[in-house]
C-alpha cells in the first residue's frame, strides 16, 4: 500500500478531493465538492458553525464513509482502504482534535509516549528522549508529570500536538486549534503551527473560523458554507476577491449569503403552530 | 498510581481469590474425604434402598468408616446392590458383619450402619455382606401400624 | 393505536440492532485476546480497577450475608432439632446461589457501572477517536484488558464472597447461638460436593463475570457521547446486568442441579 504513495509525484496534492458527498440523516452536509490541499503547505478550510468541518477531517481520516466521490491521501483511495491498510496510513496523519482529547488516566509523558510504545519496539530511554524533544518543541517539557486535567485548555491542545506530531507523520490537521485560547497563546499555537509545518517538513490543514490567526498563516483558505465550496484561493487573494461569500466570512459580517440560521421552516409559522407538528 | 504498588495489590487479589478457592474446596467440600479415601470395596444386597445415595455415610458404632460408592440393580433377583467403600485402616472388620439402613434423624438423611458379628475372618476387598435389613420405607411403616390397627379392631369383635 | 404498533415495532427493531452489535463487539474484543498475552500489564492494571476496588464490598458483604444465613439458619433448623446441619444450609446457599449471584450483583454496581461511564466518557471526550487516528485500535486497546479483567476478577470475588459468608455463619452459629464446631463443619463437608457444588458454582460465577462486564464495556462504547448519555448508559449497566445475571441464574441452576 505504502509503496504506491512514495512513486506518487511530489507536486500532486497530498489530499485530493473529488465530488465528495456526505449525509447525516436527511441533511446533506456536503454536496459534491472538490478540493486540493497541496504538500508542505498549511491549508486553512474556515466556514460557519456546523457547515462540516470537522465532518470533512473525519472524512479525510477515514473515520467516516462518505456516501460519493472519492478521497485520495498520497496517492490512496481512503474510502477503499481495509481497515489494517487504513490504520498503516493513519500512521502518517496526525490529529489534533478539538478538545485534545488526551488519555485521561495518564500522564502528559505517557500520553505523548502512547503513540510511541503501541507502534514501535523502541527501548524507554529511546522513547524517553522523542517524548523530550516533542516536549521541548511545544514549550511544556516541564510539564512532564502533570495528569490532563491538571492543565489549561491551551496546555492541553500543546501536549495533544505533541503527540500528533509523535510518530513524525507527513500531514498533520487541527480542528479549531485556536478557539478558547488568550492572545498570547493564541499566538503561540500560531507560531507552533507555522514551525512544524516548515521544519519537519508536513503538510496542514486547519480548520478554524477565526479569520484573522487562519489567514495569517494558512497559505491557502477553503471556504465552505451549505455544503459546498464557496470560494478558494491564497489569502491574499481571497481578501482582494469580489466573492459576496469571502467578503462576508472575512469581514465577519452577520448576514450576507451565509445564512445566520440552521435550515428550519417559517419563522411565522412556526411560532403560531400549536406545537403539535414536532 | 504507582506501577509496582498496582501490581503487589493485584497479585495479593488473585492469591486471595485462589485461596478462598482452595478453602472451599478443601474445608468446605467432601474432596478431601474422597481422596484420603485409599480403602476396600464390599458389596450387600438390600431389598430396598430408598433414600440412600452414592457417598451417603457408612458407620460402625456410630462413627463413619466409610462411603456408598455405587448403587445398582440386581435385575435377577430384584435387589439393589450396593458398593461400600472402607477405609483401609478399619480392615478388621469380620466376615459376618451386618448392614442396615437407618435415617438420621426423623427425616433425615440415610446412612449404612455396620454391626460387627464374631467370625474370626475379616473382611477383604469384594467381599459381599451377607446379613442385611433394608430402608425403612415412611408409607410401609404407616401402613402396617394401621393394619396391625384394623386386625386387632376385627379381632376384638 | 397504529402509532403503539410502530412504537413497538420501532423499539422492537432498535433493541436486535443493539443486540447485534453488542455480538459483533464481543467478537471484536475476543478478537483482542492474543494481542492482549504479551502485554499483560494493561490486564492487570485493569484488575486492580475492576477487581482489588471491589473487594471491600465483596468482604463486607459477604460476612454479613453469612452472618445473616447463620442466624435465620440456626432459626429454622432448631425447630427441627438439626441445627448441627446450619454449616451445610450456610454453605450451600453461598456456594451454589448466593456467592456468585450476590457477587455479580455487587460486581455490576461497583465495577460495571465504573466500566460503563469510563468508557462512555472516554468515547464522548473524543479519546476513543483520538486513538483510532492514532492508527489504534480502541477496542483492543481500551476494552479488551477491561474485559479480561472482569472476567479473571468475578469468579475470584465470588469464590471471596463465599468462603468470607461461611467464615460469617460459623462466627454466628459457633460463635453466638452455641452449635458445636466440628459439627458446622463436619456436616459440611459431608453435604458439600466438590463437582456438584463447588465446581458448578464458579462456573457460575465465570458466566456472570462475562456477561456483566460484556454488557458493561458495550454500554460504555455504546453509549450516546453525551453526559446525559454517558448517565443513561452507566444506568443501563446496572440494570441490564442484575437482570441477566438473575435470569441467567436461574436457567444455569436448571441445568446444573
Ligand atoms: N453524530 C452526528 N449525528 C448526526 N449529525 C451530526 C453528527 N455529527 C455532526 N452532525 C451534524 O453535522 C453537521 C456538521 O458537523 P461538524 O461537527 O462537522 O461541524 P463543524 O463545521 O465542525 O462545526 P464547528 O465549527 O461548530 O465545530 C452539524 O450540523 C451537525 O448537526
Ligand atoms: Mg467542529
Amino acid at each position: 500500500m505504502t509503496d504506491t504513495s512514495t512513486t506518487s509525484s511530489t507536486s500532486s496534492p497530498l489530499v485530493e478531493i473529488r465530488n465528495l458527498s456526505f449525509a447525516r440523516g436527511n441533511r446533506m452536509i456536503f454536496d459534491g465538492i472538490d478540493m486540493d490541499i497541496p504538500r508542505g503547505k498549511i491549508t486553512a478550510i474556515m466556514g460557519p458553525s456546523g457547515t462540516g468541518k470537522t465532518t470533512l477531517l473525519r472524512l479525510i481520516g477515514g473515520q467516516i464513509k462518505p456516501l460519493t466521490g472519492t478521497i485520495k491521501v498520497d496517492g490512496i483511495e481512503v474510502t477503499e482502504l481495509s481497515r489494517s491498510a487504513l490504520f498503516q496510513l493513519r500512521k502518517r496523519m496526525g490529529m489534533l482534535f478539538q478538545n485534545g482529547a488526551l488519555l485521561t488516566d495518564m500522564n502528559v509523558y505517557d500520553n505523548i509516549a502512547f503513540p510511541i510504545r503501541e507502534h514501535t519496539r523502541l527501548s524507554e530511554k529511546m522513547i524517553r528522549t522523542l517524548v523530550t524533544m516533542k516536549l521541548q518543541v511545544v514549550g511544556l517539557r516541564g510539564a512532564r508529570d502533570l495528569m490532563p486535567s491538571e492543565l489549561s485548555g491551551g496546555m492541553a491542545r500543546r501536549v495533544a500536538m505533541a503527540r500528533a506530531i509523535a510518530l513524525d507523520p507527513m500531514m498533520m490537521m487541527y480542528d479549531e486549534p485556536f478557539t478558547g485560547q488568550d492572545p498570547i497563546s493564541m499566538g503561540v499555537l500560531v507560531r507552533l503551527i507555522r514551525e512544524l509545518n516548515d521544519a519537519l517538513g508536513l503538510s496542514s490543514i486547519v480548520v478554524s473560523h477565526d479569520i484573522e490567526e487562519a489567514s495569517s498563516i494558512a497559505d491557502n483558505i477553503y471556504l465552505l458554507s451549505g455544503g459546498k465550496v464557496v470560494a478558494h484561493g491564497s489569502s491574499e487573494a481571497l481578501h482582494n476577491s469580489g466573492s459576496e461569500w469571502a467578503q462576508q466570512f472575512l469581514k465577519g459580517l452577520p448576514d450576507g449569503p451565509v445564512p445566520f440560521h440552521y435550515p428550519a421552516n417559517d419563522y411565522a409559522e412556526d411560532l403560531l403552530s400549536t406545537g403539535n407538528s414536532k | 498510581m504507582n506501577t509496582r504498588k498496582t501490581e503487589i495489590l493485584v497479585g495479593l487479589f488473585i492469591a486471595a481469590g485462589l485461596a478462598a478457592l482452595f478453602m472451599l474446596a478443601m474445608k468446605v467440600s467432601n474432596l478431601n474425604i474422597y481422596n484420603n479415601e485409599a480403602g476396600y470395596e464390599i458389596t450387600a444386597n438390600f431389598e430396598n434402598v430408598s433414600g440412600l445415595k452414592v457417598k451417603s455415610a457408612v458407620t460402625m458404632a456410630g462413627v463413619r468408616i466409610g462411603r456408598v460408592s455405587d448403587i445398582s440393580f440386581d435385575a435377577e433377583r430384584f435387589e439393589a446392590i450396593v458398593k461400600i467403600k472402607i477405609e483401609s485402616q478399619y480392615n478388621t472388620l469380620p466376615k459376618d458383619t451386618s448392614a442396615s439402613i437407618y435415617t438420621a434423624g426423623l427425616l433425615g438423611e440415610k446412612y449404612i450402619g455396620l454391626e460387627a458379628g464374631g467370625d474370626e475372618e475379616n473382611l477383604k476387598d469384594k467381599d459381599k455382606l451377607k446379613l442385611t435389613q433394608s430402608s425403612l420405607v415412611l408409607e410401609k411403616l404407616i401402613s402396617r401400624f394401621v393394619d396391625s390397627f384394623i386386625d386387632k379392631d376385627k379381632s376384638d369383635k | 393505536m397504529l402509532n403503539y404498533l410502530q412504537h413497538l415495532g420501532a423499539s422492537g427493531l432498535s433493541f436486535f440492532q443493539r443486540l447485534g452489535r453488542a455480538h459483533i463487539l464481543f467478537a471484536h474484543i475476543l478478537g483482542g485476546i492474543p494481542s492482549m498475552l504479551p502485554r499483560l500489564s494493561l490486564v492487570v492494571h485493569q484488575i486492580y480497577s475492576v477487581g482489588v476496588l471491589s473487594l471491600l464490598i465483596i468482604l463486607v458483604s459477604g460476612l454479613f450475608v453469612g452472618m445473616v444465613l447463620g442466624l435465620q439458619g440456626y432459626n429454622i433448623l432448631v425447630d427441627f432439632g438439626s441445627e448441627e446441619t446450619l454449616g451445610v444450609m450456610v454453605s450451600l446457599s453461598l456456594v451454589r446461589e448466593l456467592g456468585p449471584v450476590v457477587a455479580a450483583l455487587l460486581f455490576a454496581g461497583r465495577a460495571g457501572s465504573a466500566l460503563t461511564a469510563e468508557i462512555g466518557l472516554m468515547k464522548s471526550t473524543e479519546q476513543l477517536s483520538a486513538m483510532e487516528m492514532m492508527a489504534i485500535d480502541p477496542i483492543r486497546r481500551v476494552l479488551t484488558p477491561r474485559f479480561l479483567a472482569g472476567f479473571i476478577s468475578m469468579p475470584l470475588l465470588a469464590a471471596i464472597f463465599s468462603a468470607v459468608g461461611v467464615i460469617g455463619g460459623q462466627l454466628v452459629g459457633v460463635g453466638l447461638l452455641g452449635v458445636d464446631d466440628g459439627a458446622y463443619w463436619s456436616q459440611m463437608q459431608d453435604s458439600v460436593d466438590l463437582y456438584d457444588d463447588i465446581y458448578n458454582g464458579v462456573i457460575k460465577s465465570i458466566v456472570f463475570g462475562v456477561v456483566v462486564t460484556w454488557i458493561a464495556v458495550f454500554e460504555g462504547y455504546d453509549a450516546i457521547p453525551t453526559s446525559e448519555g454517558v448517565s443513561r448508559a452507566t444506568t443501563r449497566t446496572v440494570v441490564h446486568s442484575s437482570l441477566v445475571v438473575l435470569g441467567l441464574d436461574f436457567i444455569l441452576t436448571a441445568i446444573m442441579f
